[in-house]
């Protein structure tokens, strides 16, 4: 078994993830960690949809802000795909979805403010990289057959719209149906820095203990979530995708002068405004790397790889929950209700939820992180588990699991497990804004001291770290030869 | 097919440019989140229908998530007024030249942090910050916002200044709880075993009976520092017209309702200048916070 590469690869993640546990920061240091969990779920159950004159319409912004901003996305990665042979587009491309939305949000706050733009755009630059990469990955699938079927001299857009185009249409349209549950995602947690959406009210309930409020906008979410085949219809599109802008609301006036002013002085680093010279800025760079980047990044690291597995873990415990191998209707209902109520929270309001109960260490984070990423894959391979056909006369129960069907499905487990690899590791870095020593630790401390020019620079280093994960993790991909299809 | 897309697609991004609409003649203002929202809400929604009568023009309060939030929108006149600690002014200050404190709260000339324990500690409260050394090293600590005065930058320089290391350092653990209200919270149930903290927020909510007395105590009291205030756009009169400036600034003063005096908690407000808050300055850049 040890001969395997899959399995020694395994292995050596779960090692790594044992010794990067002796130094994480996990403890429970709330006094009465239960009793806080027990009223969050009294308060669930218990929901006040009336707490809020807000909350409609944070739901309206939340889902504007996400159809506006995942079109822009899906129309500007439409086009970066077309040319995504390129070096120089790919490597844009890798750099700007590398850096999460909130902290596009937080650098579009600094220059925009409180305008529906910020919020448009912290969706939507990401976004368009995502696109352009899952996009030009379909289109490279495409059967090259009815293109050389063409007549000699048909001109290359015809071509590519007759005979590219509706081979690959299915694909592009379930991935941006796809990406469009995720926008709605990003757009509610853009209001935990202040843009009018459920995740604006969210936090305000929230941190007050009003545990019924937040129940109800949870339970508003999950059910928006739920209901996109029934309200996003390809018919409605059009309306949606139109009438969106909208639904923005005001927010504040762009003052043009704020944007020239931060990029050509708020991020210069300050012992150049300075006229320190390269002396000055040798240091400066120094302390920063010494006193914040390199911690952050340690914690980034230790607790990715932490959260990495015990992903893995928790979704191969999941896919039970809803493989028809096991278990009748009754559980199955219910494991899917579970598993779709993990997935839909976001890791940040997961982790934000939890960190209020149980209190700041990287425990909440690794938690929320193998919940929301454990229920994705435990998703995506108990429907895979749904297709292999055992004999009538397999063996039952434990054996079953373990001998038929995560051997069946493990190389496809891995796959994705590698492929969020590098999400998990967006998301580790975000995670610092609500406490834990990450990078968006201190990302958030330079934003709150107003030192843009140490902002970018940290910000600039998570997305370097995140370039290189998502390269090892396609170095890794292809070493072990395991193909995948893209998930948010 | 796909043409019918992008075109709509089109439309879409030249429609979001047309709901950049221009609200130049409302005043806007906006407060720093110190404590739980819907009480700022409700204060400042107030302060919004006084100020917006006294001055006869269109006043607005938008709230901010965070310390930087209310500084950035300050600096970027989306907000041309601001009820600011005393660091955040200082800060706002700094980056918009010509901007002004105008006035104060009665009680922030003389403001002061409350350390706060769980009682499970056993610490006993002094007068003497030292005396509490042996009592404090290897508590879990936190903070209210990074960006408060009384959550942050003085109780950071007063552990500091006197057991001469980081807070890093002395505690086993250092948090940021957000605000004040939430220190407090955190703090009452043993989250943190001690916390620092707006010695008004402590005051209002002991006196409104929202504090379990059993589960948490004040342990240490700093000396007196300048704090919050109104900080005002130097250019103001020239958007909204001659002496507006200083007719904000009156109205402030003038502001006598008890109920809404009662939800800062002030007693009312005095004039206030740039330079009471020097003290301030000089302590953020002792520690760091300013460059």
């Amino acid at each position: 078994m040890f001969s395997y590469p899959t399995v020694r690869t395994s292995l050596a993640f779960l090692a790594i993830a044992v010794v990067g546990l002796a130094f994480a920061d996990i403890a429970i240091t709330a006094a009465n960690p239960w009793r806080d969990l027990g009223n969050f779920f009294l308060g669930v159950i218990t929901p006040n949809f009336f707490s809020s004159e807000g909350l409609l319409t944070a739901l309206l912004r939340t889902v504007a802000f996400a159809f506006v901003g995942v079109a822009l996305g899906s129309f500007f990665g439409f086009f970066l795909a077309l040319v995504y042979r390129a070096w120089p587009v790919r490597i844009f491309c890798a750099f700007i979805r590398a850096i999460h939305e909130l902290f596009w949000a937080l650098i579009f706050l600094q220059f925009f403010g409180f305008h529906p733009l910020t919020g448009v755009l912290a969706i939507a630059i990401p976004y368009s990289g995502i696109f352009a990469k899952v996009y030009s990955e379909i289109l490279d699938e495409a059967d090259p057959e009815p293109g050389r079927l063409l007549p000699p001299g048909t001109g290359r857009i015809a071509a590519f719209l007759y005979a590219r185009i509706p081979d690959c249409w299915a694909q592009m349209r379930t991935y941006t149906a796809y990406r469009l549950e995720c926008g709605l995602r990003s757009s509610a947690i853009l209001g935990f820095v202040g843009l009018p959406t459920l995740g604006f009210y969210l936090e305000a309930s929230f941190s007050q203990g009003l545990y019924s409020d937040a129940g109800a906008m949870l339970i508003l979410f999950y059910v928006l979530i739920a209901t996109i085949p029934l309200w996003v219809r390809p018919k409605l599109l059009p309306v949606y995708v139109l009438g969106a802008p909208f639904f923005l609301g005001e927010g504040l006036p762009i003052v043009w002068g704020n944007v020239e002013r931060f990029f050509t002085e708020d991020i210069i680093p300050s012992p150049l405004k300075d006229g320190e010279g390269l002396s000055g800025l040798m240091s400066w760079a120094g302390d920063l790397m010494v006193e914040q980047a390199l911690p952050g990044i340690w914690n980034t690291v230790v607790l990715t790889q932490v959260a990495l597995v015990a992903t893995g873990i928790l979704a191969l415990l999941m896919f039970p929950l809803i493989s028809k191998h096991f278990g009748g209707p009754v559980r199955r209902t219910s494991g899917h209700v579970f598993l779709v109520v993990a997935r839909s929270t976001p890791e940040y309001i997961l982790a934000y939820i939890l960190l209020q109960l149980w209190g700041p260490s990287m425990l909440p984070a690794v938690i929320a992180l193998a919940l929301h990423n454990g229920a994705i894959i435990g998703h995506l391979i108990g429907r895979q588990t749904n297709g292999i056909r055992l004999r009538p006369d397999a063996v039952t129960g434990f054996g079953r699991y373990s001998w038929e069907l995560v051997p069946r499905i493990y190389r496809s487990f891995l796959a994705f497990l590698f492929y969020r690899w590098e999400i998990i590791m967006r998301e580790t870095a975000i995670l610092g804004i609500l406490g834990i020593y990450t990078l968006g630790f201190y990302v958030d401390s330079a934003i709150q001291n107003i030192q843009f020019d140490k902002a970018m620079v940290l910000i600039l280093i998570t997305a370097g770290l995140n370039i290189g994960i998502d390269a090892l993790g396609r170095y890794i991909r292809s070493k072990l030869a395991l193909q995948t299809m893209p998930t948010c | 097919m796909a043409l019918d897309h992008i075109r709509k697609f089109l439309v879409s991004s030249l429609l979001m440019t047309a709901t950049v609409t221009a609200s130049a003649e409302t005043f806007v203002f906006t407060a720093i989140p110190d404590e739980d929202e819907t009480k700022l809400v409700e204060r400042f929604r107030g302060v919004a229908d006084y100020l917006s009568e006294e001055l006869d023009a269109e006043v607005r309060y938008i709230p901010v998530k965070s310390y930087a939030a209310a500084v950035s929108a300050f600096r970027n006149n989306q907000v041309q007024l601001a009820w600011f600690g005393g660091l955040s002014g200082v800060q706002a200050r700094r980056l918009v030249p010509g901007s002004e404190a105008i006035a104060q709260g009665v009680e922030d000339e003389a403001f002061e942090t409350y350390f706060i324990a769980n009682t499970s500690t056993g610490i006993e409260p002094a007068d003497d910050f030292a005396s509490l050394e042996d009592q404090l090293r290897d508590k879990t600590f936190t903070f209210g916002s990074k960006g408060s005065t009384s959550g942050r930058l003085m109780p950071e320089f007063y552990i500091r200044d006197t057991f001469g290391d980081a807070p890093e350092d002395v505690f086993s653990r250092v948090g940021f709880s957000g605000n004040h209200t939430r220190t407090l919270r955190l703090v009452e149930a043993g989250t943190y075993q001690v916390g620092a903290l707006n010695f008004q927020v402590w005051q209002k909510e002991l006196g409104d009976g929202n504090i379990d007395t059993d589960a948490v105590e004040v342990i240490w009291k700093t000396p007196a520092y300048p704090d919050y205030q109104w900080t005002i756009r130097g250019d103001v009169d020239e958007r909204f017209g001659d002496g507006f400036k200083d007719r904000v600034k009156q109205a402030l003063l003038n502001l006598d309702d008890p109920a809404l005096l009662e939800s800062f908690p002030r007693s009312g407000f005095i004039p206030a200048s740039n330079d009471d808050y020097e003290p301030i300055r000089k302590t953020a850049e002792e520690i760091g916070i300013l460059d």
